[in-house]
Order: structure tokens, then C-alpha cells, then sequence
């Protein structure tokens, strides 16, 4: 098994086999549950719109789980010391990064699939379509992915978990309100913040059911630059 | 490369520095360690010990110097050569959510070992270590000796030619500190291990050879015999005696080759003679003691020799 493949293998089996990571997916779970009830399907409703609504709600817990899912990734190495046996073993820097990566990333998609119960109850009383649900689920997941991503590079820069998580929502939250930025800064400043807006420039059209490739070419960019700087990160430390 | 035994170099450090800001945690430090050696790295805390065995396991990245291994250069392809290297740092790097024959096998698969070989190798090195009674118990659940014996079996696991263990009996009691002993002097012939510890006695009784390092730079290094020599460390031998003391002194003293007795009385009732004389009197000594009468408990190096051959070597007195 290739040493990718191994650690996500290890860091999908930590997450559930401990609290931290069953905690997680159940808050999502509930929030997700509690959101759709309480607002997508609020009012009388056509039920493209109840899903649009579903996406769009289900975003914010996926966003925050993936920085509670990615705080103790290369943070908890550091506390526990683990790392000295990834940095020891014949690994790259890289291989471990995207391992770890890939674990959390599993995880995080096995919970927001868990969330399709509620997409399916729409079907009771009226009907969706296949290639919406797909799309939006695809959002959903290029979504937690870029969050991991980010989360993943504030848990390298982090000595703790709580640290990590802090840099991690402050990067997140930098993207996000970029979009903000937009509006108040002229051109051509508020067409490259508008651009880089991880939720609002992004993630409508997938709610929506559409899949534009600049949408997932923006997502898997910030996924990969992330993860290459943090990649940067573990090369560095070595020297100190 | 022969080395200085005659047998092959596996371990060559030259000149190697490591700072921290100004601040050296290791300068110019220069050694070699033959294939199949077993060797103590001697020091105080902050002496710079874990800095040099965390570059040699290509953890850390040194300032500047030179390392190689089996006559490769280290660090400029060091992740082909991690896979002859076993390292343990001083905190063994153990995930709590694992089982011993797990995380073994985790270990292995990293280390690029086969994955139809992992369940003999795991196996193998259960069997070696004593562990293999633990291997489905969770590693959340032993005790700290266990820990640390997974820590030197994941350092094991993968057939390394070399082996660093950062201070392995740390924290032991002196019952698992024997077994721990005991470990690495079985490794000696199928590995070449450095293995470093603040304690002389506990590495005195491991190594072939010791190398001591002081404030980043290395002072001396050699068997404990020849350290001893080198540096004038009286030799001292303690027998623990009940009976007619006066009888023995007197014929302690009327031996040739002893300088010295000094007497201690214990708490126990017996006493602790002191003899200044050389090593090689000892089998004559015991035989004195036991030719008055008197009943001999113990015979041993001076607790007091070795103290004040650590505190030459890493401490603040004057080494050679």
C-alpha cells in the first residue's frame, strides 16, 4: 500500500475511533437537520427551491467541521510527537500532507453523504432531480476540501489544536468575506476579491445544481495551495 | 570504509554544527561508529545529544557538517537512506488509538516494508521486544515500561542497520531499566546502535564505547576502562562485609597493589569497605575478606568511581 494510502487509512481510523471525530459528525448532523427543517423547508415551497435551500445551509456546518476535522491533523502530531515518525520514515513531506488530507477529506464526505436523507424527503412530496443532488453534493465536497485545505495549513502553523483551529477559521473567514470586500473596493480590486470568495462567488451555482468548471478549477486551486504551502510548512520545521 | 576496529563505518559525522540563532546546540562535532557497534552518547541534559540523534535520523536538518551513512551522504538523500534507520526519540511516537500489532504494522508499511511480509516482521519483532502477549491490546492501556518497549520495537520493526534511541530507560524502574538493558545488548552484532542517556552506569553496562558530549562538542569518547585511565579516575572497588572488620582492613591493607581502605558503617548492621586498588585485585580482595571470617554480601565498581568519571566527563570538570 502506497504511503498515502496508508496514512489516510490511519487518519480516517482515528476519526472514528475517538470522540472528537463522532462529536463532529454528529453536530453536523443535527445542525444540518435542524437547519432544513427550520428554514429550507419553511413555507410553502417548489422543490427545487427546498434543495437549493438545503445546499446553502448545509455549507455552513460543512465549512466549520472541516476546521474542527482538520485542527488536530499536524497539530496533535506536534503535541503527541508522532510526527518524529512520519518525518523519520522513508515518506515525502508531501505524501504526508496529502495522506492526512485525504483521511480527513474521506470522513468529511462520508458525514455530508450521511446528510442525503434529508434531499430524499423532499421526494415524499414532490420530486428533484438526480443531476441537482449530484451537483450540489459535488459543491458540498470541493467545498469542505478547499476548508480542509486551509484548515490543514493552520494546523502546520499551529503548536495546539485550539491554535490550529484559530488560524485555520481566520484563513476560512479571510476567503469568505473577501466577497464583502468586493463591494466596497473599486475595480479592479473588487473583481479580484469577488473572485476569490470561497462561498458567494462559488458555491451558488452548485447549490443551484450547476456545474461550472471555473467554479471547481477555484476549489481545487485553494485545496492544492493550501496544501502545497503546508507542505512548505513541514519542509521548513525540519531546519528548526 | 574500514573503521577504526577494522570492520566496515557505518555511522561517519564530520564537523557537524547545529544553531539555533546564535545559539549551538551542537559544534563541530566529528565521530564514526563501526558496523555492528553498540555505543553510548553520553551527556548532561542540553548537552546536544537529542539535537545529533534527531539529525542522524533526518528529522532535523543540521547548520552544517557532514553525515554518512554506510558511505552515502545523509543528507542529500535521505529519504532512500531512512529506511535503514530506526529511530526512538525520548518520547516513544506512539498513536493511543492503536493496538501494538497494529501500529507495528502501520510502522512497517511506512518504513516500505512488503505488505506480505509486514505479519512476520511484526511478529518477529513482537517476539523480540516481549510483546507479543500485547499485541491486540490497545496502546492507550500500558504502563510506561511497555510503552517504551513498542517504541524501541517500532524503531526495530523494519530490519534498520542502525538504530538511534534517545534516552530508551528514561523513566523506568529499575526492574524494566534491566530488561531495557538487556534488549539492546541483544541488539549488538545485527545492528549498529547509538543510544544515549544522561546516566553513566545505565550505558556503562550497555556499550562497547562511549562518546561524551559537553555543551555541543564532543569531549572524549572510548571504553569505560579507557576513559577511566585517561582521565586519572581513582580506581575504587566497594565490598559490603559482616564480621571482624579490624581483621579485614588489616589484611586488605597488607595486600600489594592497595592504597587505601576506608571504612563506612551501614544502616544494616554490615559495613562498606572502600579499597583504592586496581580492578584486576578484585578476585584477591574477595578472597582476603572471606580468608578472616567475615561474610562478603557485595563486591562492585565504587558507586563514588563512576560518579566522578560522569562528572569529568559531562559535567563542569576538566575532561581530556
Amino acid at each position: 500500500m502506497s504511503p498515502v494510502l496508508l496514512i489516510a487509512r490511519r487518519e480516517l481510523r482515528g476519526y472514528t475511533r475517538t470522540m472528537t471525530g463522532w462529536i463532529i459528525a454528529a453536530s453536523v448532523l443535527l445542525i444540518d437537520g435542524l437547519l432544513f427543517n427550520a428554514f429550507a423547508l419553511e413555507g410553502a415551497r417548489r422543490s427545487t427551491e427546498v434543495l437549493t435551500r438545503f445546499f446553502y445551509f448545509a455549507s455552513g456546518p460543512t465549512m466549520v467541521a472541516a476546521i474542527f476535522l482538520a485542527m488536530r491533523l499536524l497539530a496533535e502530531e506536534r503535541q503527541l510527537g508522532t510526527i518524529e515518525l512520519l518525518y523519520a520514515s522513508p515518506v515525502r513531506d508531501r505524501d504526508i500532507v496529502l495522506g492526512k488530507f485525504l483521511g480527513a477529506l474521506a470522513f468529511l464526505s462520508a458525514v455530508t453523504v450521511a446528510t442525503v436523507y434529508m434531499p430524499l424527503l423532499i421526494l415524499v412530496h414532490g420530486h428533484i432531480s438526480v443531476g441537482h443532488l449530484l451537483a450540489g453534493y459535488l459543491g458540498l465536497i470541493l467545498l469542505g476540501a478547499a476548508s480542509l485545505g486551509l484548515g490543514t495549513l493552520g494546523s502546520s502553523l499551529a503548536r495546539t489544536q485550539v491554535v490550529a483551529a484559530i488560524v485555520g477559521a481566520a484563513l476560512l473567514v479571510s476567503l469568505l468575506v473577501a466577497w464583502l470586500l468586493a463591494g466596497v473596493t473599486e475595480p479592479p480590486f473588487s473583481s479580484l476579491f469577488a473572485s476569490l470568495a470561497l462561498h458567494n462567488a462559488h458555491f451558488p451555482a452548485f447549490q443551484a445544481g450547476q456545474v461550472h468548471l471555473r467554479d471547481v478549477a477555484y476549489y481545487l486551486l485553494v485545496t492544492w495551495v493550501a496544501l502545497f504551502a503546508t507542505t512548505r510548512v513541514l519542509e521548513a520545521r525540519r531546519w528548526r | 570504509m574500514p573503521g577504526k576496529e577494522g570492520g566496515p563505518v557505518m555511522i561517519q559525522v564530520e564537523q557537524l554544527s547545529k544553531y539555533y540563532g546564535a545559539r549551538a546546540a551542537i559544534r563541530n562535532l566529528s565521530f564514526r561508529i563501526d558496523s555492528g557497534e553498540v555505543v553510548g552518547f553520553l551527556g548532561l541534559n542540553g548537552a546536544g545529544k537529542t539535537t545529533t540523534l534527531r539529525i542522524l535520523g533526518c528529522v532535523l536538518l543540521p547548520t552544517s557538517g557532514m553525515v554518512r551513512l554506510d558511505g552515502q551522504d545523509l543528507l542529500s538523500a535521505p529519504r532512500q537512506l531512512r529506511a535503514r534507520i530506526g529511530w526512538l526519540p525520548e518520547t516513544p511516537p506512539l498513536y493511543e488509538d492503536m493496538a501494538v500489532g497494529e501500529y507495528l504494522a502501520f510502522v512497517a508499511g511506512l518504513r516500505g516494508v512488503e505488505s506480505g511480509r509486514i505479519p512476520t516482521r511484526v511478529g518477529e519483532t513482537e517476539e523480540r521486544t516481549g510483546l507479543t502477549a500485547l499485541d491486540a491490546e490497545p496502546i492507550s492501556t500500558l504502563s510506561h515500561g511497555y510503552r517504551q518497549r513498542v517504541g524501541v520495537a517500532q524503531a526495530l520493526v523494519h530490519g534498520p542497520d542502525v538504530l538511534l534511541l534517545d534516552e530508551p530507560a528514561n523513566g523506568l524502574d529499575p526492574v524494566q531499566n534491566v530488561e531495557m538493558r538487556a534488549l539492546i545488548r541483544g541488539l549488538r552484532g545485527d545492528h549498529t546502535v547509538l543510544v544515549s542517556s544522561h546516566i553513566l552506569p545505565e550505558i556503562a553496562q550497555t556499550c562497547d564505547r562511549l562518546l561524551v558530549v559537553r555543551d555541543g562538542e564532543l569531549v572524549a569518547q572510548g571504553s569505560e576502562a579507557e576513559l577511566e585511565e585517561r582521565l586519572g579516575v581513582g580506581s575504587g572497588v566497594d565490598l559490603e562485609i559482616s564480621g571482624p572488620v579490624e581483621a579485614v582492613v588489616t589484611a586488605l591493607r597488607a595486600l600489594p597493589g592497595v592504597r587505601s581502605v576506608t571504612v563506612q558503617p551501614t544502616a544494616t548492621g554490615r559495613t562498606v569497605l572502600r579499597v583504592d586498588a586496581p580492578d584486576a585485585l578484585r578476585p584477591t580482595l574477595a578472597l582476603a575478606a572471606i580468608g578472616t571470617g567475615a561474610q562478603l554480601f557485595r563486591l562492585d565498581v565504587s558507586a563514588d568511581r563512576l560518579e566522578s568519571l560522569f562528572l569529568k566527563l559531562a559535567g563542569r570538570g576538566t575532561a581530556a
